[in-house]
Parts: C-alpha cells; sequence; structure tokens
C-alpha cells in the first residue's frame, strides 16, 4: 500500500522529465553527437541532413530561393486559413465577404493582402528557383527526378494562383476563368478545323468538368474552392515532402566535388570509391550508419562538413524571418485589388490575366489551342525532360558551366530577344495570315501562328547549339534562356504593352478614352 | 519437356499471390475510374437557352438592336428578322460594336464585320446566328442552342 503510493508520488515528481522524455528521444542538446540525434531523430526535422557542406549555406549556392519558398507556403497557408474563417464561398456572398475583409473584418485586409501578395511573390520566386537550380547544373544525376518533381510542385503552384482568382468573384476573376475554362475547351477548334465528327468535342467535357456547368457560375466557384483550399494543398504538401526529402536522399545540395556513388545514396564524400578500412567511420551516429552503405557525411570528410542543428536551422529561420519581413511590408504598403463585382454581360476591356499569364495570353491571341494547351504542355514537358536528354557528367554547382556556357547564354539571349520581339511586332505592324489572305484556312492559322514559329526557333537555335558545339548541356542552356527571355519579353508587353481590344500601345497615356 | 505445348506449371502460393495483386489491383483501379465519373455533371443545370423577345412590332425592318443582358443582336430587314449571338468564338468574351458596324473583342483583340465573319485575330469562327421562332401568342422566340447559318431569316 505504502510503498504503492510511494511509487506514484515519485511518478508524479518525475512527470513532466518522462513526458520530455517520452517525446523525445535524446538528451539535451549540448553536445555535436547530441544535436545530430536530434535532427535524425525527429520526425520533423530528419527531412534534413545531420550534417551539411558549408558551401550549402552559403547565399550564392542558393540564394535562398527555395527555403523562401517553403516559408511563402506557410505563410500563404497560415493567412489562407484566416481567410477561410468569413470567405463564403457563394456567388451571391463570395463579393460580400472579400469587401468585409476590406472593410470591417478587424486585420482582414491586412491579411489579404500579404496572401494575394505572397501568392504573386510565389509564382515569382518558383522561376527563379528553377533558373538557379538549372544555371547550376544541380538537375544533373542523381538529382533528375527531383527536377521532375519541381516542375510538378511548379505547375501545381500555377494552378493554385488560378484557383484563387475565382474566389473573389469580382470582374477580373470571372472573365479570367471564362477565358481559362474555354481554353480548356479549345481542343474543340482543332477538331471544328479537321471537321471531326462530334465525339471528338473532348475540349467540351474538360469544360464541363471544370466547371460543372455549361459556363461560369456555382459550380465552378464550388470547385474552384474545393481544389483551391484541400485538393491542391494535399497534393502540394505531398510533393514538397518529397521534393526536400530527396535533396538529402540525392546527397544533399549539388557542389563541385560533391559526387554521386551508387543510387546516389550517402553522397558527400568525393569521389565513388569505396572506403578503406582505415577510413570506415569510427562514429556512427545510431541507425545512420546502417542507413547507407558508407553512411551519409560521417565518412572520411566529416571535417568538411558542419552539424545541421544550428548551422543550417539558423540559416533557415533567418530566411522565413525575412521573407515574414517582406510579406508584412507589402502587406502594409499596398492594398490587394477588388473591382467591381463579376458581370456576366460585360468583360473589362482590356480583360487581363494576372502578370504570370500575361505570356499565355499574348500566345492565346494567335490560337487558342496552340497558344494556351499546345504550346504550354509542349515548354512544361521540354523542361521536365532536360535531366534525362542532357547527361553529360560535370561539376554540378557552377553557374553558368564556366565561360563557355557563360558565352553561349549571351548569344542566346541576343537571338531569343529579336526572335520574340519581332514576333511580336510583325503581326502588329503588317498583321498576320488572315490580314493578307481573307479565306485562308482556319487549320493553316492554328498550325502557323507567331507563338509556335518563335516556340520552333527556340527548340531549332538549341538543336544548332548543340550541333555547333557538341554538348547537350550548352544546348540545354540554350533552351532554358530562351524559355526565360520568351517569357519575360511576352509578359512585359502583356503587361505594359496591350490596351483596349488587345490593342498595340506604347503607353497607357495613349489608350481611347470610352 | 521438348514438343509440349503446356504452359510451365504455377506453384500453388505463385498463384494465389499473383491472383492477390490483380483483385486487389483491378479492385483499385476499378473504384478510381467510378469515382472519376462523379465530377462530370449528367445535366448541365441551366438558365434555359431559350427566350422571349418580344412582339415582331418591336423589330421593324431596318432596325438593328443589342438586347440587354442577353448577348444577343437582332437585326431586321424586310424579308424578316435574324439573332447573332455576341459571344466571341475565340474564348467567349463579350464583343462589343465598332464605329464600322463591326465588332471587336476586349479580350484578345479578334475583329469581325457587321456579319459576324472574322476578319482578324484568333477567333476560329464567324460569330454565330440563332434560331428565331414565334410561339402561339406571336412573341419572337431566340433558342441560344441552336445554331442557324447567316442566310436563315425568320419570315414573321
Ligand atoms: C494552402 C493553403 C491555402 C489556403 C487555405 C488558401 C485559401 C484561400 C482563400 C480562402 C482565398 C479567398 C480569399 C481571397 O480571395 O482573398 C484565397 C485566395 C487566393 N489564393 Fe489562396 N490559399 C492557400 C494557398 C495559396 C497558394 C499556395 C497560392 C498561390 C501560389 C494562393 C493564391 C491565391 C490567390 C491568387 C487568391 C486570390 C486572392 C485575393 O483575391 O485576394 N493560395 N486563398
Ligand atoms: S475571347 Fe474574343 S478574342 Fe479571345
Amino acid at each position: 500500500m505504502e510503498s504503492g503510493l510511494n511509487r506514484l508520488w515519485t511518478n508524479v515528481k518525475a512527470l513532466p522529465r518522462n513526458v520530455r522524455d517520452s517525446v523525445m528521444r535524446h538528451g539535451a542538446p549540448t553536445s555535436d553527437r547530441a544535436r545530430s540525434q536530434a535532427v535524425f531523430g525527429n520526425f520533423f526535422l530528419h527531412i534534413h541532413s545531420v550534417r551539411v557542406h558549408p558551401r550549402s549555406l552559403k547565399l550564392t549556392t542558393t540564394w535562398a530561393l527555395g527555403v523562401s519558398l517553403v516559408s511563402q507556403f506557410v505563410i500563404l497557408t497560415v493567412t489562407g486559413v484566416l481567410l477561410m474563417v468569413y470567405y463564403n464561398p457563394s456567388v451571391e456572398l463570395a463579393y460580400d465577404s472579400i469587401k468585409d475583409f476590406q472593410y470591417v473584418v478587424p486585420t482582414g485586409r491586412f491579411i489579404r493582402n500579404i496572401h494575394r501578395w505572397i501568392a504573386h511573390m510565389m509564382v515569382a520566386t518558383m522561376i527563379l528557383h528553377m533558373a538557379r537550380v538549372f544555371y547550376t547544373a544541380s538537375y544533373k544525376a542523381p538529382r533528375e527526378f527531383n527536377w521532375v518533381l519541381g516542375m510538378f510542385l511548379f505547375v501545381l503552384g500555377l494552378a493554385f494562383s488560378f484557383t484563387g482568382y475565382l474566389l473573389p468573384w469580382d470582374q477580373l476573376a470571372f472573365w479570367a476563368i471564362t477565358i481559362g475554362a474555354n481554353i480548356a475547351a479549345s481542343p474543340n477548334e482543332l477538331a471544328a478545323a479537321l471537321d471531326l465528327p462530334k465525339a471528338f468535342y473532348i475540349g467540351d467535357i474538360q469544360k464541363e468538368i471544370l466547371l460543372g456547368a455549361g459556363s461560369v457560375g456555382q459550380g465552378a466557384l464550388t470547385r474552384f474552392y474545393l481544389l483551391h483550399v484541400m485538393v491542391l494543398p494535399i497534393i502540394f504538401v505531398a510533393g514538397l515532402a518529397v521534393h526536400i526529402w530527396r535533396i538529402r536522399k540525392d546527397g544533399g545540395l549539388a557542389h563541385p566535388g560533391g559526387n554521386r556513388t551508387a543510387a546516389g545514396k550517402g553522397v558527400g564524400t568525393s569521389d565513388a570509391r569505396p572506403l578503406t578500412p582505415a577510413e570506415q567511420p569510427k562514429k556512427t551516429y545510431g541507425l545512420m550508419a546502417v542507413v547507407a552503405g558508407t553512411s551519409p557525411h560521417t565518412g572520411k570528410d566529416l571535417d568538411e562538413t558542419v552539424s545541421a542543428w544550428p548551422s543550417l536551422l539558423r540559416a533557415e529561420l533567418a530566411v522565413f524571418m525575412a521573407t515574414m519581413l517582406i510579406a508584412v511590408a507589402l502587406g502594409l504598403i499596398a492594398d490587394a485589388p477588388l473591382r467591381e463585382i463579376a458581370n456576366p454581360m460585360v468583360p473589362e476591356n482590356p480583360a487581363k490575366a494576372p502578370w504570370y499569364f500575361l505570356g499565355l495570353q499574348e500566345m492565346v491571341s494567335y490560337s487558342a489551342f496552340v497558344g494556351g494547351i499546345l504550346i504550354p504542355a509542349v515548354v512544361v514537358i521540354g523542361l521536365g525532360l532536360i535531366p534525362y536528354l542532357d547527361r553529360e557528367p560535370e561539376p554540378s554547382g557552377v553557374w553558368f558551366s564556366g565561360p563557355r556556357g557563360r558565352r553561349i547564354m549571351g548569344w542566346t539571349v541576343v537571338f531569343a530577344t529579336i526572335t520574340a520581339v519581332l514576333s511580336v511586332a510583325i503581326p502588329v505592324k503588317f498583321g498576320w495570315l488572315r490580314n493578307w489572305y481573307p479565306d485562308i484556312s482556319q487549320l493553316v492559322i492554328i498550325v502557323f501562328n507567331p507563338g509556335s514559329l518563335l516556340t520552333a526557333a527556340y527548340a531549332l537555335w538549341s538543336l544548332v547549339v548543340i550541333m555547333r558545339t557538341r554538348s547537350t548541356r550548352l544546348g540545354a542552356i540554350a533552351l532554358f534562356t530562351c524559355f526565360l527571355v520568351g517569357f519575360l519579353i511576352l509578359t512585359y508587353v502583356g503587361t505594359y504593352l496591350r490596351g483596349p481590344n488587345w490593342d498595340f500601345y506604347w503607353s497607357q497615356a495613349d489608350w481611347p478614352v470610352h | 519437356m521438348p514438343g509440349r505445348l503446356e504452359p510451365e506449371p504455377i506453384g500453388r502460393r505463385d498463384f494465389l499471390g499473383l491472383a492477390g495483386w490483380w483483385s486487389a489491383g483491378i479492385a483499385i483501379v476499378g473504384s478510381l475510374l467510378g469515382m472519376a465519373r462523379l465530377p462530370k455533371p449528367r445535366v448541365l443545370d441551366e438558365v434555359s437557352a431559350r427566350f422571349r423577345l418580344g412582339a415582331p412590332s418591336d423589330f421593324p425592318p431596318g432596325t438593328d438592336t443589342e438586347i440587354a443582358g442577353r448577348n444577343v443582336r437582332i437585326v431586321s430587314n424586310q424579308e424578316g428578322i435574324r439573332a447573332m449571338s455576341l459571344i466571341c468564338t475565340h474564348l467567349g468574351c463579350i464583343v462589343g460594336r465598332e464605329a464600322d458596324g463591326g465588332f471587336s473583342c476586349p479580350c484578345h483583340g479578334s475583329k469581325f464585320d457587321p456579319e459576324g465573319e472574322p476578319t482578324a485575330g484568333p477567333a476560329p469562327r464567324a460569330l454565330t446566328w440563332l434560331a428565331v421562332s414565334q410561339s402561339a401568342d406571336g412573341t419572337l422566340i431566340v433558342d441560344k442552342d441552336t445554331e442557324v447559318s447567316a442566310e436563315e431569316v425568320y419570315h414573321v
């Protein structure tokens, strides 16, 4: 009896410590070993490797873009959940609930601003992150699949923005989604041009699945809301987790000399030769020795690496705080736009998509199917395949692959700029096939338009570079640079040089007044 | 054994194992297909595409009227009445009237002549002409789901 009570009392006294120990299996992280164990044993932290190369921590290696993207996603999730508190996804109330955020809800305007601006920032950062990975050749084996995953996350990120755009149910939202849904239906254009029977009009099916109806209404709002707050976040988080976990499995960030071993496991030593017994790690960190043949980063170049805790965690926290600072600043400086309530009778003139889709809108203004579906699909698939088509072994982590790469890039910028400007200038100045031959077949216009010719010119240029230099890496540099330059120029034209009726204007001051 | 056509016998465990994998696979794929059917609506709930225009006398010959809220234009001449949709055949924006009597689209710059034929821009087809009919009480009716040729005129 008594001893039973005593024991209970002892347990009660030890309660705080025992609870803590049951949650965390390691002691206080005072030694290197304990910190490593903390990272390795923690469900959330073990997505990191235990030790990292100091080069990975340098700003010029990554420009902190990836971690900033994660921070932005966290910020979007938190502000998004807050917006869901009052947002009401019905066509009668959606617009009013956004208005409430502007004028009634405490801090509502601020939170909405942050959500909107960080969503824009996320698209821009995704492109920059992709460019940094590409130009440092960090997509090479064993990291090919992580590049593909990244492309997948990029598409999901755009889908987030596209679905989010409908939710305020204002003019911008309504017409952007009307156009988007009709792009989904645009394979019909091809079917019609080829005189195929109705059964081949798959565009109608795609549009109905997207909108749940024949036109944008409550069905579309319900579906887009569901995608935006539920389906996309779940898929995105899963993809993101694999993306980050693969970094560790692929041997940390790419760096020159840090090279591949079989299956890319346990990378970190400078060569792929198995360790001699003398070199075998003397110290192992528990399970870590078992996980990979040569235990990750505990091999002979242990001295070259630093502990992830605290070095990496500190860097990550710094990036997160910087991102927060930007978010707060943006949220205070500028208000997220909100137009008049959606009016299915009168489109805005000009009706412009968000800036990152304006390059596409340029393309779509030549042909809906080619500009809205075919070219984007070719671009995404083409970029996704780069690591499989360019397999030249070369030190990853060197910007632009040295002076030759830089020279190719310079020439490509010149070529890509001239062709992109021509692709806009010629139709503006001289019109296009229909102006020249009014009776021309629609099929010809679909196939030969400034957008498809520009894409073909870019592909051709990359092939020429491969032939002249005998290097697939240089060809890849040419292709990716073409993509970036084309995207920038078309986005610029769509944003600043297009006015009412999508006509060309040098400045907004020249727009006709109605 | 040479010459025998019978297949290699398969072990009982192997057979059961394979059967298990295949039935699980078929069950999963089957249910995915079943689920994929759900999002495609069986009926599109929409306001009726047919609407009442008004009495024929509201559209005397020689008039050219845009019906507010319907995105339809009514052209009337000596021969009869025609109705043209103002929904752009490119990606569904609403076209606006130009000074020359033609139409232009605000979204990607398609231009149409007064008969709806495309003259510039990405629109793949002419603006559509819609079926006009008359109800028992004489009211004109436009059916936005039924397309007719540009020559078809409804004689009142
Ligand atoms: C994962 C968690 C997220 C949740 C719960 C969420 C939730 C919401 C909600 C409720 C709205 C409607 C309120 C409004 O329009 O202001 C909204 C709007 C929006 N979201 Fe998200 N969102 C999330 C992530 C994202 C991401 C990752 C992006 C883009 C990369 C994004 C882009 C947008 C955009 C562009 C809008 C329109 C914003 C506006 O009109 O102010 N969202 N989101
Ligand atoms: S919707 Fe009319 S030109 Fe695109």
